[in-house]
């Protein structure tokens, strides 16, 4: 009985160190976050009011607002979305569904998804440039810009995509192979509903990153910060709007703060919005759908 | 599609090489011919020749291991799922060999239906798990469907319990529900023969006992082929038993005779060994 005693004190001993690791690493998650969205708040926080959302910069942004680049913002966005969305999930499904586990296809394409999310934004961007506004003609504008950060997000909407399809039950497949299904009925009657989470949750991380996106956009959207008038017009996305005010405009740190805590606020909201649709979905197909 | 037609009679012969014909008057709804199944190469069942009977009940039991879920799936070709899963042999059914690669698969399906171990309704409503499945084989009028749905779930004994909330999810079911539903679904599609991969295992006794009596009524119109690890289900339910063995890694079928004469006065040695419990 003594020697459990002391093996019983060792394990105490070792589990307040553990106890102590995780919370202090933790800890110190926490207080940089709060030291970085604290620094925005006290510097950027007096600048931000409805003017500063709805009018044009002034004096290279030194001041008025940001309404030209919201737009830009959102714009881009928004068409990144709608071309990675169909892509990626049909991607995603096409090599979750219809190519082996440890086939070549899949073992290629996979490896080549994540060397792709791994690389640098800058290199898309100059891809982008490349390729979107000289090969494609389309030029500095929204749309090469979007296009460029649908590359950017696709091999993540697609990883994770792909994650959610293999975690569906393989007896939904065996049930509906054994009801005569079509592999494609299988998969937009029952596996795709069912891997909905999984795909919001790669589309909020592929929006994240790109919301985040400057290298990529420099090349691509352009710096113009002008309202656009179309989306062959140039824009200038917040992130990139930050960097030039730091790096390039003497006095232009205030409105550079404030852009920033609108670009942290737009993210959490998309996120927030994201979990809530993700859980009432989520929920309704166990309990109510 | 290239029919390869063979006479009752010469699958009668074939099965005459194992002890016993089933039930040697009536009609044959699914002849197996030398059904071998390997995986990746390593031969999991050897050289299987079996009838099944039209509207009885047909039990395949052995112990684990032993190929019956496998020759189960082989039935309806759900085996064509498994990676590596190579089939020889044939299997006839109303004058076709299903093997043949040109079969549809789909259409075959839906003669022959499949229930598994464990209950696998999908995620959605109650309604829609049966509706889904009418809708993607052409079925378009809804009060055909509706009418189907309120058929099948009649006849599994669910729509009492049911059909004041069709719009709920499956999911919320029992798992006894579950799998009657799951049956429920295949009925819809009206097959001809059902193929049961241990329905009731998975399921508590007195949900156990609800399936197992609605085994039996499906007997009046349908063909079912079970497998059971339950000795005393086969001998409840099964017109006729197929005992599976297997020998060096590799299954075989053992005989195939009338319930009765199994349970009652069985000659081979491993069948005693395997009724008596002393073996498997």
């Amino acid at each position: 009985m003594a020697e459990m005693a002391i093996t019983r004190k060792n394990n105490s001993a070792r589990d307040l160190g553990l106890m102590l690791v995780v919370w202090s690493a933790t800890a110190i998650i926490i207080a940089a976050f709060t030291w970085i969205i604290g620094d925005f708040i006290i510097h950027g926080f007096e600048r931000l009011s409805w003017s500063f959302l709805t009018t044009s910069p002034s004096n290279a942004g030194r001041s008025g607002g940001i309404a030209p680049i919201l737009v830009s913002t959102l714009l881009i966005l928004l068409i990144a979305i709608t071309v990675a969305l169909p892509i990626g999930v049909a991607t995603a499904a096409f090599l979750s569904e219809f190519t082996r586990v440890g086939g070549r296809v899949r073992q290629i394409t996979t490896l080549s998804l994540d060397i792709l999310a791994g690389v640098p934004s800058i290199v898309f961007g100059l891809f982008g440039n490349a390729f979107f506004c000289i090969w494609l003609g389309l030029g500095f504008s929204i749309l090469s810009g979007g296009l460029t950060l649908a590359c950017m997000v696709l091999p993540i909407l697609i990883r994770t995509t792909q994650a959610g399809l293999s975690s569906v039950p393989d007896e939904w497949r065996r049930g509906a192979s054994a009801l005569g299904l079509s592999r494609g009925a299988a998969l937009t009657h029952i596996l795709l509903p069912a891997a909905t989470p999984a795909i919001a949750a790669g589309l909020m991380l592929g929006i994240g990153r790109a919301a985040a996106e400057t290298a990529a956009l420099i090349f691509t959207s352009g710096y113009v910060d002008r309202m656009p008038s179309s989306l062959d017009d140039s824009g200038r996305a917040l992130a990139v709007h930050i960097y030039d005010l730091t790096m390039n405009v003497a006095g232009g740190d205030a409105n550079a703060y404030a852009s920033a805590l609108v670009l942290i606020s737009l993210l959490i909201l998309i996120n927030s919005v994201a979990v809530t649709l993700t859980n009432r979905y989520g929920s309704q197909r166990i309990t109510a759908s | 599609m290239k029919l390869e037609f063979v006479s009752y009679d010469e699958c009668k012969r074939a099965d005459s090489n194992i002890r016993q014909l089933a039930q040697p008057t009536h009609e044959v709804a699914l002849a197996a011919k030398g059904i071998t199944i390997t995986y990746s190469g390593a031969r999991a069942l050897r050289d299987v020749t079996l009838s099944i009977a039209r509207n009885e009940i047909t039990a395949l039991i052995g112990p684990s291991g032993c190929g019956k879920t496998s020759f189960l799936s082989s039935l309806n070709r759900m085996t064509d799922l498994i990676p590596g899963c190579k089939v020889t042999g044939h299997v006839y059914h109303d004058g076709i060999n299903i093997h043949e690669p040109k079969t549809d698969v789909q259409e075959l399906r839906c003669h022959i239906g499949m229930i598994f171990q464990k209950p696998n309704p999908f995620p959605l409503s109650i309604r829609r798990n049966l509706e889904m499945p009418l809708k993607e084989h052409g079925l378009t009028n809804a009060a055909q469907r509706y009418e189907r749905i309120e058929h099948a779930l009649t006849e599994v004994g669910l729509w009492s319990e049911v059909k004041d909330r069709l719009d709920q999810p499956a999911l919320a079911l029992s798992g006894g529900q579950q799998q009657r539903l799951c049956i429920a679904r295949a009925l819809a599609l009206e097959p001809s023969i059902l193929l049961m991969d241990e329905p009731c295992s998975a399921l508590d006794p007195i949900s156990s006992a609800v399936v197992e009596d609605l085994i039996i009524r499906l007997r009046e119109k349908y063909t079912v082929v079970v497998v059971t690890h339950n000795l005393g289900q086969a001998k409840r339910i099964a017109d006729s038993v197929a005992l599976f063995w297997f020998q060096d890694g590799c299954g075989y079928l053992v005989e195939h005779t009338p319930t009765d004469a199994i349970f009652n006065a069985a000659q081979n040695a491993i069948t005693k060994a395997y009724i008596s419990g002393a073996r498997g």
